[in-house]
This record gives structure tokens, sequence and C-alpha cells, in this order.
């Protein structure tokens, strides 16, 4: 029977998993859209590649850097806050993590 | 678009705070009375909201050696210590304060803000590395705005989330990337007035041979045996490579610094602009400052025993009313409430009654809190404190934050 810890225990395995290779896109995406969900405060726009994340999804500078550090964290890289401030869309999210994920 | 179109959600939001009928972000203190008390909108005001941790802004030695100096040498340098030259009392001021921690360099600096401003931005450069904990205090955010580094920001408080970005400072094909790693914590955080696990995190930049700059702001005077802040209450003094300060909250003035042993430190004076291009400090602020500095160490135990018996008692009062607080005991006291327009409301109605602390709305808090904050003094006294608990909980139960038992004020203790 599987208990709640035993979940916990799973989920960290997957995120083990994730962490020993180079993401795909699709994986990039879903996670950052997973984040998105909890960060937004606008729910009225379908989170697209090309949605701009602070003004479209109404999400703070503060907050953009707050689920920056769970992305971080799920896909094992880190993104300086000088790149993170140029960021405008998911989709160039998503192409930053995946070029630091590959150089790691 | 117009200058200030930027700023619109901003201006909404501030409208939004002056319905209320205060505005507290313009809060005029008529006339300052003690480090307790002030005259505002007309009525006598208890003070818990003005960092004055050792009450020291009125202390007359502190008072008489501001007026001396003034008579001595005037109202100000007029100029920066590069273009005008040092005066000798801030010389004399420099070697008290690296004497005070046993460090061998202090550079004193205008303002606490320019202090860690001008030291986070010139001490990294291009290639190297600034890592700075999520809840920083924005001169430490500025700074990363100045410096040439890149800049990495660490989960709140997390040593684990530090290790793993000083961890990942690393490229698949060329290992290690060079450059410096400077690592910045705070000794208690201004606005849940919760200290760093700091043991934790200097074993972490140990680990990595990364520096350490730790900002005392906030734990001067109120941590360690002799006041020196977080470092010295962790045994960890010599492993903080730099160590900053401020003279505005427990020394009663204005004023920032930074002490270190590193060798070549004095080259900061001829390379940190916050310090190189603004006036001095004037003489009075310097010799306050020297007076307060001796009084924390001939008096500090016992302001440090005042100011500790205050935060339990403010702390403990209110969690027993139900109030849900910043997560431990400190001189800051962060007081929860579910949205901005509650904590303006409570706050309005606090100062209604004569008492007044800050409101801290987002963005200026982390994840988006909405607080009171109440700053505790060593000179307030258990029946200030014991009235301004019974005035919250009586507000709060009007405001629906707090369940409306009907059990007596004050009653069990």
């Amino acid at each position: 029977m599987r208990t709640a810890q035993n979940v916990i225990v799973e989920n960290d395995d997957a995120t083990a998993i994730l962490l020993r290779r180079v993401p795909t896109r699709g994986e990039v995406m879903a996670e950052i859209v997973t984040q998105l969900a909890t960060f937004r405060t606008d729910d009225r726009h379908v989170i697209r590649g090309e949605t701009v994340i602070a003004k479209d999804l109404a999400i703070d500078s503060l907050a953009v850097m707050d689920m920056v550090m769970e992305l971080e964290d799920r896909f094992d890289v880190s993104i300086p806050m000088n790149v993170v401030a140029e960021i405008q869309t998911v989709d160039e999210l998503a192409n930053t993590i995946l070029k630091l994920a590959a150089r790691r | 678009m117009g200058l200030f179109d930027r700023h619109a959600g901003l201006l909404d939001a501030y409208r939004d705070v002056r319905t209320t009928g205060a505005d507290p972000f313009q809060i005029r203190m008529e006339r300052v009375l003690s480090p307790t008390e002030a005259i505002i909108n007309g009525k006598k005001c208890l003070l818990v909201g003005t960092n004055n941790y050792f009450g020291l802004t009125f202390d007359p030695s502190c008072m008489d050696a501001a007026i001396e100096a003034i008579r001595a040498e005037g109202t100000g340098t007029t100029g920066s210590r590069i273009a005008n030259g040092s005066y000798s009392e801030h010389v004399a001021l420099e070697r008290e304060i690296a004497e005070f921690y046993g460090k061998k360099h202090c550079m004193v600096f205008t303002t606490g803000y320019q202090a860690n401003l001008g030291v986070i931005s010139t001490l990294v450069g291009p290639e190297d590395f600034l890592l700075i904990d999520a809840d920083s205090h924005a001169s430490i955010y500025d700074a990363c705005k100045q410096t040439q580094a890149e800049v990495v920001r660490f989960k709140h408080n997390d040593p684990a989330s530090l290790d793993a970005r000083l961890r990942r400072l690393k490229d698949r094909d060329e290992g290690d990337k060079p450059g410096n790693r400077l690592v910045v914590l705070e000794g208690i955080y201004s606005m849940l007035g919760d200290s760093a696990p700091l043991e934790e995190f200097i074993a972490v930049c140990k680990k990595h041979g990364a520096y350490v700059l730790i900002d005392e702001a906030h734990s001067l005077g109120a941590l360690g045996e002799h006041g020196r802040g977080l470092c010295e209450a962790a045994g960890v003094l010599d492993d903080c490579h730099f160590i900053v300060g401020t003279f505005s909250k427990t020394l009663g003035a204005i004023g920032g610094y930074c002490v270190s042993n590193d060798p070549d430190f004095d080259i900061l004076r001829v390379t940190t602009r916050a310090y190189m291009f603004t006036a001095s400090l004037p003489p009075s602020i310097v010799a306050s400052v020297r007076q307060s500095l001796r009084v924390v160490k001939e008096r500090g135990p016992q302001l440090r025993k005042q100011l500790w018996d205050n935060v339990h008692t403010l702390y403990d009062g209110l969690v027993e009313q139900g109030f849900k607080l910043g997560p431990e005991y400190g001189p800051v006291v962060g007081v929860h409430l579910p949205d901005r327009m509650t904590a303006i409301g409570f706050w309005r109605a606090m100062l209604d009654a004569g008492i007044y602390v800050n409101v801290a709305v987002p963005p200026a808090t982390p994840n988006g809190v909405s607080l009171l904050r109440c700053s505790l003094c060593a000179v307030h006294t258990r029946e200030q404190l014991d009235h301004m608990i019974e005035v919250m909980t009586g507000i709060g139960r009007q405001m629906g934050v707090l369940a409306p038992k009907l059990k007596v004020v004050g009653s069990g203790r």
C-alpha cells in the first residue's frame, strides 16, 4: 500500500532522475507552467510560449525571482539575476534553462 | 508614455492605502519626546517602530558629546573625505569600531545603506559571483544592480539552497568557474526579525571557499556577549570576512561601517563610489556615535537584558492572544495580517489609539506578506507593552483578525 510518505519518496526519485540528464523542452515547459500556476495573479490568459510572464500573468518581479528559484532547484541550474531581469516570455525562460542544463 | 505611467500600478495601491484616512508613508512626528514617545496628530503616542533598540537617541552623554562637537568643529564637513580630507574624529571612530570587533580595518560611511551599496558592489567585479539571501535588504539588492558580478539568489535562511548554488558554479567542460564568491547574509532580518543560521552558512561557505559578508544592522548591541551581533553570538566572528553595520539603530544616530581583517581593505577608499562621492559624517554625529559605542561597551549587558525582556513580553503576550508572529524572538516583532488592507486598517486603528508601529506591505515584504512591524526598545516599560498588547487584542477582535473569545484581557498573566 502506498502511504503518503512513499509518494513523497517517489517524487524525490523522479526529481533525482531528471537531474542526471538534460531535460527535454517538453519537461521544462511543463514545469514552468506548473510553477506559473502557483505564482500568477491573473488567470485570464492560457500560458503559451509567447506569454509575457510579468505582464500577461500579473506576477511582480520579486515573485518572478521566487518562481525562478523553484525552477533552478528542479533542473539543478542557476539563472543569474541579471539574466532573469531580461527574460520576458515563457519561451525565453525555457531556452535559458535548457541552455544552462546542457552546460552542466 | 508619460514619465510616471510605469508607476500606475503602484499609484493605485498607494491610493488604496490613503483611502483609509491616514498615510503610513507620510506620517509626521510633530514632536519627538523621548525614545518611546512622540506627538503624532496632536496626540501623545507610544513608539514601537523606530529601531531605537537601546533608546540612546536621548542619552544625555551622547547628546552632550554631539553638542560639544558642533561648538568645537561646526555643523558639517561640507565635502567627502577624499576631496576635503578626514577629521581626526572620523579616524578615531574607525579605530574604535575596528577595536570593538577585534578587526584590523574599518571604513565609515555616511549611511548604512551606502555601506552595503558601496562595499558589496565594489568587492566583487566581472567574473565574480555574488550570492544573496532572497529576503535581503533593499541596500543589498541595489548593490546587485551596481556590481558587474553575476548575482545568484538563494532561498531565505536556507544553507542547503546556498550550497546547491555554490556547487552549480561550474562548467561541464571547464570545471569550476574562475572568480571570487561573496555570500551576503544578515544578522537579523528587518521585516520578520529572524536570524540567519550562521554556523551552517559559514560551514557551506568554507566548503566552497566563499567570502562572507554579514550585515549586523539590526543585531548590533542586541546579540552577542559584547553586542557585536550574530557573528559574535554564533561564535564565528573570525570567519566573517566583512561585517557591515549602521549607526542609525542601536547607536541612535546615522551612518554605516564595514570592518575587515583583509590587508588590502583600505583600497576600497579609492574605489567605492558611495564613499568617495558623498559628504562625510558631520562632527556631531561622529561624536555621538563614539559616545554611544562607549555606552554599548559599558552598559551593554544591562541594556541588552532590558531589550530582550521586552522582546519576550511583547512576543509572548501577542502569541498568547492568538496573533501570528515571525518565526523567532527578536528585537523586531513582525505581526502577520491576512492582507494589505487589513494591515493598513489595523495600523490606522493603532495610531488612533496612540500606538505607532510600522506597516509593511508588498512589495517591500518577503513572499507578499502584510505585516505590522514592531521594534522594541530597552527603555520601553512593562506598562507600555502590556497596554500595547491590550490595544492590539481589542483591535484584532474588532477586525476579526482574532477569534472573538470571551476572555478577560490580561487574565492569567
